[in-house]
This record gives C-alpha cells, sequence and structure tokens, in this order.
C-alpha cells in the first residue's frame, strides 16, 4: 500500500489571530484549503506567515478564532493530536537516532507493528531517493541529505495536511533548485496539502498552485501565480512581487485608461484599485520597462548590468526618481534614453498607504 | 662559504619563523606562569604526595596501604564516606531532572537561580552551623514537626545531618547544572516529537532523556567527587568518631594529629583512587549513551 | 506549545513547585536561624529569643579577635585575586589566540585542579609548603588558595577573549602597538567586564574556601571561616550566640560580594563556566 495522504475535503482558517503581548503577529487570517492544494504563504519577514504555520500545527495556541478540518475543530488540539506532518527550517532530526529510527518515529508513537513500519520507512526513503543511507545518523548527512529525511518523516506518517517552515533557506542556490522540484514531485506523489512558507517569491511562484502573500500579519492578497505576478491587488504586493519601479504619480482617468503624471512625464496605465484623482502610486516590472526610442519617460543610465540575453539597468529621471528597466545592449553610465511600456502592465493603486 | 652551504642556509626558515608556523611565539609564552605555578604547586605535590606514601615512618614500602586496609578503624571510612557520598549524589542529580523541567520555561528563573546560588556561595562551614540551629532539638524545624503531629526527630550529630547538609549545598550545583544542560537541547526537537505524535512523557523518554544523558553523567561525576571530600559539615554536623568519620578526616587526624605525614598522602592517594574509580565507571556506562550535540541538524 | 493540563500533570507540576519552595524556605530558615540567635538573648524553648540584643557582636569582635581576622581575611583574599588575575587573564590570552602543540595538554592541566577536590590535594599541598617553611604563615595560605583560582580565572576568561573580533587586535599592531601595549589599550578595556566578573568570582570563592587554608594555616593567619569552623567544632553541641554573630559577620561579607558580583555575571556562570569547559 502506497504511502497517501489522509483523505479529507476541506481545511479552514476561520478569522485566526495570534498576540504577543501588545503585539499583533497575526490578524485575522481566513483561508480554505482543499486537498492536494499547495498552498504558498509568502511575505517578508515578520509578517506572520511562520506564526500561522505554528498555530497550525499547534506549536502556538491561537487568541482568537478558530481551525477547521473538515468539520472537526480542531484549534483546542494539541500538537500530537493533530496529526499533520511539519518539515522545520533547521530540519529538526533527532540527532541521537538513526535516519530509519527517525523516519519510523511518528509510525512508533502510533504504535503500529514492527513489519508495517519497516515498510513504510523503506518506502518514504525510496521516495526521497535516500535508501542507502537508512543506517546513518543525521549528523553523518550533508545539509540536501538532512532536508529529505526530514520530508520524509513527516510524509511517512500519511498526514492530511504538510506544513513546511522555509525548508529551503539554508541550502545553497544549486541544491535549492534541485530540491523545489523534489518537494513538488513528491507533493503530487503522495496527494496531501501542503502549506510552504517561504519569502522567496521565485520559489513560491513556481511552487504553488495558489500563493498567500502576507504583510504584517494580514492577508493581501490569495490568487494563482498567474494572478499575483501580472495583477497584484496593492501597492506593497506588487512591489514584494518583482514590480520594483513604485512611482509617486498624479493620476486622472482618461476614458478607460488612466494617466498618471509624474514631473513632466505623462504615461498611460491601467488601475487595479480604486485611487483618489491626485496621489497614486504606479507600479511597473523592470522587465515591462523598455528602452524604446520615443518612449514618453526620459531618464540618465546610472548601471546596466550583463545579464545574458538582457542587460538590466538602472537610472533616473530628470526630477531625481529611480527606475529599473531592461535594454538590449549595455548602456554607458550617464547615457540618456526614452523608455515606454506597455498601459496594460503599468498597474495604478491607490497612494499614501504603504 | 660555498654555494651550496650558501643555499642551504637560504632554504631552511629561521627558527622564529619555524616556530611561528606552529602558533609558538611571544604571546604563547604569556602561558608559562600560569602553567609553571599549576605544574609547581599541585602536580608536584600530587607526585611528591604519591611518592612519600610509599615511604613510610616505619616498615616497607607499602607499609602505609597495609596499615590503612587493616586496620577498621581506618579503612571503615571508605564505607562511611560512599554511604553519604552515593546517596547524595543520585538525590542531587536526580531531583534536579524534573526541578529542571519544570524552572526551565519560567520566567523569572533568575530570581530562582540567584536564591539558590547563596547556599554555594556561603560554603559548608556556614551551612554545617546553620543546620546545628535550625535542626536542633530546639530549632524551627523540630518545633514545626511536633506542630504537625510528628515529634522529635534527632537530625544533627548524626549521619542525617550530613545527609541534609550535603543535599544543601550540593543541590544547587546539579541542579544549575542539568539546567544549563536542558536549555541547552534544540527545542524544535521537542517540537518535531509532538507533530509526530508524541506526547510529553513519550517526548521525555524518547528525545529528552538521550541528549541529557551524557549531561547527567557529568553532573554525577562531578557531584560525586564533590561529595565524597565532604569534611567541614561530617565533624560539625555529624558523628565524626562514628557513622560519619569520613576518609578525609583521616587524612586530617594522621596528617595534623599524628604528624605523620607520609600516612596522610597515603589516605589521600586512597581517596583520590577510589574517586578515580566511580569516575571511570560512570564514564565508562556513559560510552553506551549517545555523545554528541544536541541540535538537530543545520541552520 | 499548547498543552492542555491533565489532572496528572496538574498534579505533578504542584508537587514539582511544592519541593522547590520546601528546598528554598529550607534554606533561607538555616541562615534566619544564625541570625536571629546572634541577636537574641536567651534562646531555648520558643519559636524566638525571649529578648533582642547586639551585645554578642562586640563579645565576638573581641573573643576571636575579628578584626585580625578581618584584615588577615582581606589581606589573603586581595593578594589572591590580584595574583590569579596577572597570572591567569595572560594565560588564558595565549590559551585562546594561540594553537600551540601541546595546548590540549596545558588546557587538561587547568582542568585538573578545578575538578578534584580541594581536600584530595589540600594535604599533599600542605606537606610540600610546611617543608618548604611557607606552611602556617600568610604565604602558605595565599599559594595554596591560588592553586583552584588560577585556572578558574583561566577556563573563565577564555570564551571572554576568544569573543573579541582577533582582527582588532590585528588593527592595533599594525598600527604599531607591541603587546604589552596591546594588552593596557585594546585589550583589557574590551576585557573589563570579563575579568571584573572572573575576579569577583575568585574574591566570593575563596572567602568561602575552607580546607585549604584550614590545612596551611597558622593561628595568625586564619581567614574568617576557618575562625568560624574552630569556633564551632570547639562549641560541643550547639554553638553558644556570639559564635552566631561571627557567623553572621560572615554571611554578610560573602553576601555583599556575591551582590555586586551578581550585577556583572549570571548566577549559573559561577557554576556551569567551570563544569561546562569540564564537559567539553
Amino acid at each position: 500500500m502506497a504511502i497517501a495522504g489522509r483523505d479529507f475535503r476541506e481545511l479552514r482558517l476561520d478569522d485566526m489571530s495570534r498576540n504577543f503581548g501588545t503585539v499583533n503577529a497575526l490578524k485575522g487570517v481566513t483561508l480554505t484549503v482543499r486537498r492536494g492544494e499547495f498552498i504558498a504563504l509568502l511575505g517578508p519577514s515578520g509578517c506572520g506567515k511562520s506564526t500561522a504555520l505554528n498555530c497550525l500545527a499547534g506549536l502556538l495556541t491561537l487568541s482568537s478564532g478558530s481551525i477547521w478540518l473538515d468539520q472537526t475543530r480542531i484549534d483546542r488540539l494539541k500538537p500530537e493530536e493533530r496529526g499533520f506532518g511539519m518539515v522545520f527550517q533547521n530540519y529538526a532530526l533527532f540527532p541521537h537516532m538513526s535516519v530509519r529510527k527517525n523516519i519510523a518515529f511518528g509510525l512508533s508513537m502510533q504504535g503500529r507493528p514492527k513489519d508495517e513500519i519497516e515498510r513504510k520507512v523503506d518506502e518514504a526513503l525510496a521516495i526521497v531517493r535516500l535508501s542507502e543511507q537508512g543506517h546513518k545518523l543525521p549528523g553523518q548527512l550533508s545539509g540536501g541529505q538532512q532536508q529529505r529525511v526530514a520530508i520524509a518523516r513527516a510524509i511517512v506518517i500519511e498526514p492530511p495536511l504538510v506544513l513546511m517552515d522555509e525548508p529551503l533557506s539554508n541550502l545553497d542556490a544549486k541544491l535549492r533548485l534541485e530540491m523545489r522540484a523534489e518537494i513538488r514531485r513528491i507533493h503530487d506523489l503522495i496527494g496531501s496539502a501542503t502549506i510552504y512558507v517561504t519569502h522567496d517569491q521565485e520559489e513560491a511562484l513556481s511552487l504553488a498552485d495558489r500563493i498567500v502573500v502576507m504583510r504584517a500579519g494580514e492577508v493581501r492578497q490569495v490568487g494563482t501565480p498567474e494572478e499575483l505576478y501580472g495583477r497584484p491587488a496593492h501597492a506593497d504586493v506588487a512591489e514584494f512581487m518583482g514590480y520594483r519601479n513604485q512611482l509617486r504619480v498624479t493620476a486622472a482617468r482618461a476614458g478607460n485608461q488612466v494617466m498618471i503624471r509624474t514631473g513632466n512625464v505623462t504615461l498611460a496605465g491601467s488601475a487595479v484599485e480604486p485611487f483618489t484623482e491626485g496621489e497614486a502610486v504606479a507600479a511597473i516590472r523592470p522587465e515591462d520597462l523598455e528602452v524604446s526610442a520615443n518612449g514618453p519617460v526620459e531618464a540618465r543610465t546610472e548601471t546596466s548590468q550583463y545579464h545574458g540575453d538582457y542587460f538590466y539597468s538602472s537610472g533616473r529621471t530628470a526630477d531625481g526618481a529611480e527606475l529599473y528597466f531592461r535594454s538590449d545592449r549595455r548602456l554607458t553610465k550617464g547615457e540618456i534614453v526614452r523608455l515606454a511600456a506597455d498601459p496594460a502592465r503599468v498597474l495604478v493603486y491607490a497612494g499614501g498607504r504603504p | 662559504m660555498t654555494d651550496a652551504a650558501l643555499t642551504k642556509a637560504a632554504e631552511r626558515p629561521p627558527l622564529r619563523v619555524r616556530l611561528k608556523l606552529r602558533d609558538i611565539d611571544g604571546v604563547t609564552l604569556l602561558v608559562v606562569p600560569a602553567a609553571l605555578f599549576v605544574l609547581l604547586l599541585f602536580i608536584y605535590p600530587f607526585a611528591y604526595g604519591f611518592v612519600l606514601s610509599f615511604k613510610p615512618k616505619t616498615g616497607d614500602l607499602f607499609a602505609n596501604y597495609r596499615k590503612f586496609f587493616s586496620d577498621p578503624f581506618l579503612y571503615d571510612t571508605i564505607l562511611a564516606t560512599f554511604r553519604l557520598a552515593i546517596p547524595a549524589t543520585l538525590i542531587n542529580v536526580l531531583v534536579s531532572v524534573p526541578v529542571a523541567l519544570r524552572v526551565r520555561r519560567m520566567r523569572h528563573r533568575r530570581v530562582l537561580t540567584t536564591l539558590l546560588v547563596v547556599p554555594i556561595t556561603l560554603g559548608t562551614v556556614l551551612i554545617a552551623q546553620g543546620l546545628l540551629i535550625y535542626l536542633g532539638p530546639q530549632g524551627w524545624f523540630n518545633r514545626a514537626l511536633t506542630l504537625i503531629g510528628i515529634g522529635q526527630v534527632r537530625l544533627v550529630h548524626n549521619y542525617t545531618g550530613v545527609m541534609l547538609s550535603l543535599i544543601m549545598s550540593g543541590f544547587p550545583f546539579t541542579f544549575l547544572l542539568t539546567l544549563s544542560y536542558l536549555t541547552g537541547i534544540d527545542p524544535s526537537l521537542e517540537q518535531a516529537a509532538a507533530t509526530l505524535g508524541a506526547r510529553a512523557r513519550a517526548r521525555f523518554f524518547h528525545i529528552v532523556l538521550p541528549l541529557l544523558a551524557q549531561g547527567l553523567a557529568i553532573n554525577m561525576c562531578l557531584s560525586f567527587v564533590q561529595t565524597f571530600s565532604v569534611f567541614p559539615s561530617a565533624v560539625l554536623l555529624g558523628a565524626p568518631a562514628g557513622e560519619t568519620r569520613v576518609i578525609s578526616i583521616a587524612a586530617y587526624q594522621a596528617a595534623y594529629e599524628q604528624y605523620d605525614y607520609s600516612m596522610a598522602s597515603a589516605v589521600a592517594m586512597i581517596m583520590g583512587f577510589c574517586q578515580l574509580a566511580v569516575v571511570m565507571l560512570i564514564l565508562a556506562g556513559r560510552s553506551f549513551a549517545y555523545r554528541g550535540a544536541a541540535a538537530g541538524g543545520k541552520g | 506549545m499548547q498543552q492542555d493540563k491533565s489532572v496528572g500533570e496538574r498534579l505533578w507540576a504542584i508537587a514539582v513547585w511544592a519541593l522547590v519552595i520546601f528546598f528554598v524556605v529550607n534554606v533561607i530558615a538555616t541562615i534566619a536561624a544564625v541570625a536571629v540567635d546572634s541577636f537574641g538573648t536567651r534562646w531555648f524553648s520558643s519559636w524566638l529569643p525571649a529578648g533582642f540584643t547586639t551585645r554578642w557582636y562586640k563579645a565576638a569582635w573581641d573573643e576571636f579577635q575579628l578584626h585580625d581576622v578581618l584584615v588577615v581575611t582581606f589581606e589573603v583574599v586581595g593578594a589572591v585575586v590580584l595574583l590569579s588575575g596577572l597570572l591567569g587573564v595572560p594565560a588564558a590570552y595565549a590559551l585562546a589566540r594561540r594553537n600551540f602543540p601541546g595546548k590540549q595538554l596545558v588546557i587538561l592541566l587547568f582542568l585538573l585542579p578545578m575538578m578534584i577536590p580541594p581536600i584530595t590535594f589540600g594535604i599533599p599541598l600542605a606537606t610540600v609548603l610546611y617543608q618548604a617553611h611557607l606552611g602556617g604563615n600568610m604565604s602558605g595560605v595565599i599559594l595554596a588558595n591560588l592553586v583552584p583560582t588560577v585556572p578558574f580565572v583561566v577556563l573563565v576568561m577564555i570564551p571572554f577573549i576568544e569573543q573579541i573580533d582577533p582582527r582588532i587586535e590585528a588593527a592595533a599592531r599594525v598600527f604599531g602597538a607591541g603587546t604589552g601595549r596591546l594588552f593596557v589599550h585594546v585589550l583589557v578595556p574590551l576585557l573589563t567586564s570579563g575579568i571584573l566578573a572572573a575576579l569577583l568570582l575568585v574574591l566570593v570563592r575563596t572567602i568561602a574556601m575552607f580546607e585549604l587554608t584550614f590545612f596551611t594555616a597558622g593561628p595568625d593567619s586564619q581567614t574568617l571561616v576557618v575562625t568560624l569552623y574552630y569556633a564551632v567544632g570547639a562549641a560541643g553541641v550547639r554553638s553558644n550566640q556570639s559564635i552566631d554573630a561571627m557567623a553572621v559577620i560572615y554571611m554578610v561579607t560573602t553576601l555583599v560580594w556575591l551582590l555586586i558580583a551578581l550585577r556583572f555575571v549570571d548566577p549559573t556562570q559561577i557554576v556551569t563556566r567551570v563544569k561546562k569547559e569540564a564537559a567539553a
């Protein structure tokens, strides 16, 4: 019998909140997760994503709100009663137990018969491709291998939900890319729901079915990777998703477009959220701002970095706004360029609030 | 000089450089005064005492040792000391574990640790004297016992008094040490165990205890060595001519009452040997347990 | 971690806390018993003495010549603190910064006096000192007390020094400081809190150090704790009140320095710094 996550219909987070003294680490998070979904909790440090994960695991109590697994309320249960698998950032492998014993731990806590445990451990080791390392101690393994043992340990108990707390942040870049693919492969194989905490938007974009962007304890946007990449709902989400150009502009409607002005430059953009005519923020991805002979924006180049098939450059407009843009040749320092962007890719948000 | 000799001299780096490569220079020499001091006033007296123990006032090489092991007044001290040291060590170390487990999550831990450092600082002489009053027949402790109906208990000038003083001066040591080992265990290990279904008792037996084992072994070694050397409490608070005649008393008497320094050294050597034997035993037992870092991996 | 307490767990927690409180209460009571007795007129058959007086303090001062004893104590303690600092800090620096062949052996050398209790090496040490005609007077007492304290300073200071970035020292040398000036102008200021902590701990430990002084002291080189021991031992069944007065003076002396030391150092370091090195 292959390892497969326990069946359930939905996991519901209902206005989940957690305070530490006067600090509101989580302010009313509401979310529904279905079996088989890969959800990424994405945000900068301190946004509450790890707090949310720890509340889900039962390692932190909720200050208010509730968590439901189908019809059962689970937020009052201790971690050992919830049956979720968890992969910790520092792996938390038991240093005094072999790899096999580490993986078998959850099963022996359930009191399963020995031969069943051995079978399942073999299977888990095969899934994470560590069949030869079973007898070793964690201290004898490399970082990537320890990671995989931690994953095996979490999935072998066939949980309905697997929680991962920035599991790749301690690995080097190359290993991180490899492990990313591994994690998704294993998720698809066993069919549990996975909730994955990360601060790396690239990781979230490539792994998740849906992404939950958080900031200062609140959920800012929930959506598919495409939605978050192409149409972030707020300026701060846009900035986090890589819209490095954040221009303070005055905006005015013109038909079904928005004309934005900064200094003596006027650009066409499209509105994403309601704004008061006047103060607004225009967000543009560097990839969408290109050197163009008759472009409306003029900038003086400051840096130009080689990125393979394009150059990633930065410059300043006449009134000092910093811009990041693309070019297909190396620009010299001080060179004046004209830039343009497709109005559909110039996203206008309400100004003021960060 | 011939050409060959010149090149040879040039190839060999000067002595100072060679020494520097092995990390020996003026700074390294700073360790010499202290090291010399310890050699002269610790190693040498030990060696001197060892040799002296084989040069008795009368008789051959082993006369002191033979005298010790043939005179019950002398060799019984070993048993008397073990009778005190072993229970005291076991109580102090084993009780420190549940207490440390409770205290480690306390928020105002420092208040408690400060209070516990007081008996260590005051020393065994003061504690012995204090207990003489407090546990005496007119002392508060017996009065309290009478109040709750138990009646008077003989707590001074006997085995019990010395045992109680060993606990009072020893427990803070073992507790603080256990606490520091306990807080050195990565908390995410217990969290991981909990997510895998381990209840509190299972977490203790499968995770905490194995990782604590090596610290407990060291704790026992240090605690035993200290309790085995009990001296002022055994004299002031115990029955130094009877049930609490410990081996340090025998050494003291040989040196300062009989002026037989050779015998005194022999007793000191026997004492050191007993301590060493028990320490070796404990450490041998430790080798069956896990002996590594108590953290859960990289990061 | 989320922990609902079951009845069993609650009972166990209460039992453990009760034990801790019982222990602390007994410690306080023991100390209080001495203090109360030292202020009582007569105390035989009731919870508290019949009346209160301070005459035992005057009596103790005269009877035990406490002025001289205190002077001796502070001379001994002062010398031990100074010398163990002068010997120990440079040695710690050498061990922290240099990895010479035989380093492990030297560290073991410094660990041994810390792990072996004073009685075991005290008697052979006293024998040697008496042979060198240093026994029975202050020099002998000071030398004997230095044996555990020099290693203590070394072992406590090594981690402190290791914390200082060696590049700071490299910078000083590049700008022309030799080892002497490096110590005075760079290291000692950075290490002040560590040295202060270590020396205060040495002070507290030496005031309370009984066995070594007991074995090496003569009649006019006894420290306070040794005088206390002799008085209690000679008193018979129960110490009389002037002895308690002396005991209180001893307590106040140690505890005052302990409180000062605790401003610089965590209580656990008095115990664990050394023992952690022993475990390493």
